[in-house]
């Protein structure tokens, strides 16, 4: 009983269709979702503020115990405690941000819907690391706007410092975004998303160095902590950021900057092939 | 089925663990058919979907969709085909054009988005932030994401659920739109009435089995079963004896002056009637009413007919 009606046309007819057409580039795919993501983040005005909020209010609190050098150095503890919370920060707003609102997407059908589209996946990681990017670069400035004006940190002073500045914060951020993206299949539903995420995210700070001088935490927590990028963050953002002197209280007994570049590059790496080994898009294989 | 083959599936059986959900289904759908899938809560028609949508894997049987396999398909296969899931994710923060368009981006040819949105019946509502939607607004705007890449093949899952009537109209105008442009559709449905109205044919999914396919209008002997004439037996016809119409093959019941008669022949025998009433000095039949089984009156009788059955005998009765 098709027949009939007064149909408006839609310009639809098939004959018109292309098909020697391909679909869109991976890359035009995930800047358009880039695009979205962002729109969609800063638009949730209360989700923003309270990320956002939430270092920042530790670092306040943390910089209002903590008085004096940090024990037998020269350096003030507030400023060790705002390198550590600046990659604390790095972690919530990609790590925790993503694995929950991939959760809650994987819940409410968005995922779905979206692997129904011709998309590849590829591009909705894409899409997802660059909003996480975008994010923890702003919660970075936002931190060292806060630091320098309140605490009396100091800016790298060299290019090279500015160097290993950049280079922590960027791999920290891929790190963690790939990981985030990944370890969201833990989370059974979308309810469930808060405290499956809370779990590594606040054990690690607390493991990590970055509300205590990492070298007074007992040695298996050194250890433990040694195996995830935050401990890495946290030394890398300490070395362009303190004196060259407070390498004596670093596990080490220096910077590490080699070793900190190796163990984030590789989480980088070890998170995207993550990603692709657990992340379930719903489409049916073969 | 008109035109080509767009899908096809035979055997198609699919068990979770132990439990079989679809034992044997065959569909054929051709090109240019709005084709319902029709079916209790629990018969098969979402996990029919899933599988012919590539969401859900097979455990035997051939499925072929728009001449693939949904199992692996690429992504070239899913830009010819659409589909409005019953749940579509939320784009709250997002306006409903924003939305629009971003699928459109995902497509290699989209529709153009603005024609998409008047089209769906949200026009007015192109800047509104999709969280500040009604129910059948956001329905409607489910359909348009399933519509956006130009499908030649579109699944939509209960697409009129939640809609107010007039809502539904638009809806049922719009697949129709979408049909005689030589586009496919495959829907489930509970709406008896809509696959009355809107589909060339349909398919009776009940326990993981098609226990009937064909147009809405001869499912389970419709057009040629048995009608059911009524009247109210008042007047000089109070109490009087029927005509004996068993002759044209028709069988009676009273109950308080209300007449029903079954018959294969309604015309011969309400031609008897007629004579009868002008006998008795009477020239009408009070409340004549003259009518065919219902696609619910079959629908239902076929559900109460397979829930009699004993589950291990897998062949249904013919039913109507």
């Amino acid at each position: 009983m098709t027949g009939g009606t007064e149909t408006t046309a839609l310009e639809y007819r098939s004959e018109s269709r292309t098909p020697e057409r391909w679909a869109p580039s991976i890359g035009r795919v995930a800047a358009a979702r880039a695009g979205i993501e962002l729109r969609s983040y800063f638009r949730n005005r209360q989700a923003v503020v309270f990320t956002f909020a939430l270092p920042l209010v530790l670092l306040l609190i943390f910089g209002a115990i903590y008085s004096g050098n940090a024990p037998g150095t020269h350096t003030p503890m507030k400023q060790v405690l705002i390198a550590g919370i600046i990659a604390s920060g790095i972690m919530s707003t990609t790590f925790s941000s993503l694995a929950v609102a991939i959760a809650v997407e994987r819940d409410d059908g968005t995922l779905r819907r979206l692997a129904a589209t011709p998309m590849s996946p590829v591009s909705y990681f894409l899409g997802k690391v660059a909003q996480a990017f975008v994010t923890g670069v702003l919660e970075t400035v936002v931190l060292l706007a806060v630091g320098v004006g309140l605490f009396g940190l100091h800016l790298p002073d060299t290019g090279a410092r500015w160097f290993t500045f950049v280079w922590v914060v960027v791999l920290g951020i891929v790190a963690c975004s790939f990981l985030g993206i990944a370890y969201s299949r833990v989370a059974p539903n979308a309810r469930a998303a808060a405290p499956v995420v809370q779990l590594p995210y606040l054990g690690l700070q607390l493991i990590s160095g970055v509300f205590f001088v990492f070298t007074s935490l007992p040695g298996f927590m050194q250890v433990i902590a040694g195996c995830f990028p935050l401990k890495w963050m946290a030394q890398g953002l300490r070395s362009a950021f303190l004196s060259d002197s407070f390498q004596q209280s670093e596990a080490a007994g220096s910077w590490e900057h080699g070793r900190t570049a190796l163990v984030l590059g590789g989480w980088c790496l070890a998170g995207l092939l993550l990603c692709l080994a657990t992340f379930k898009w719903g489409r049916a294989k073969k | 089925m008109p035109g080509p083959e767009v899908i096809g599936v035979s055997g198609l059986r699919k068990s979770y663990g132990a439990v079989p959900v679809l034992h044997g289904v065959d569909l054929h759908v051709g090109r240019g058919e709005i084709f319902a899938l029709l079916g209790p809560n629990g018969a098969g028609k979402t996990t029919t979907q899933e599988i012919l949508t590539g969401f859900s894997s097979r455990s035997a049987g051939s499925v072929s969709v728009l001449g693939e396999d949904p199992a692996g398909a690429g992504s070239r296969w899913r830009a010819r085909i659409g589909i409005v899931p019953q749940d579509m994710g939320s784009f709250d923060q997002l306006t409903v054009k924003e939305v629009v368009s971003h699928f459109a981006s995902l497509y290699p040819d989209p529709l153009p988005v603005g024609s998409v949105i008047e089209r769906t019946g949200l026009g007015g509502k192109a800047n509104e932030r999709t969280s500040r939607l009604s129910g059948g607004q956001r329905r409607r705007l489910d359909i348009a994401l399933g519509i956006v890449g130009r499908p030649e093949l579109v699944f939509l899952d209960e697409p009129t659920t939640g809609l107010d009537p007039q809502a539904r109209r638009g809806t049922w105008d719009l697949i129709r739109a979408l049909a005689a442009d030589g586009t496919t559709v495959m829907l489930t449905t509970h709406y008896l009435d809509e696959v009355e109205v809107l589909c060339d044919r349909v398919a009776i999914l009940l326990r993981g089995k098609v226990a009937e396919q064909g147009a809405p209008a001869d499912i389970g002997g419709r057009a040629h079963g048995e009608a059911v004439i009524e009247f109210q037996a008042e007047g000089p016809l109070r109490g009087a004896e029927l005509p004996t119409v068993q002759q044209v093959g028709a069988s009676l019941g009273r109950a308080e002056g209300q007449v029903r008669i079954g018959t294969a022949a309604p015309a011969a025998t309400l031609r008897v009637l007629l004579e009868w009433s002008a006998r008795l000095g009477s020239f009408d039949l009070p409340g004549l009413t003259v009518t065919r089984p219902t696609l619910e009156d079959v629908y239902l009788r076929m559900i109460a007919a397979d829930a009699a059955t004993p589950a291990s005998e897998p062949e249904l009765e013919h039913v109507a």
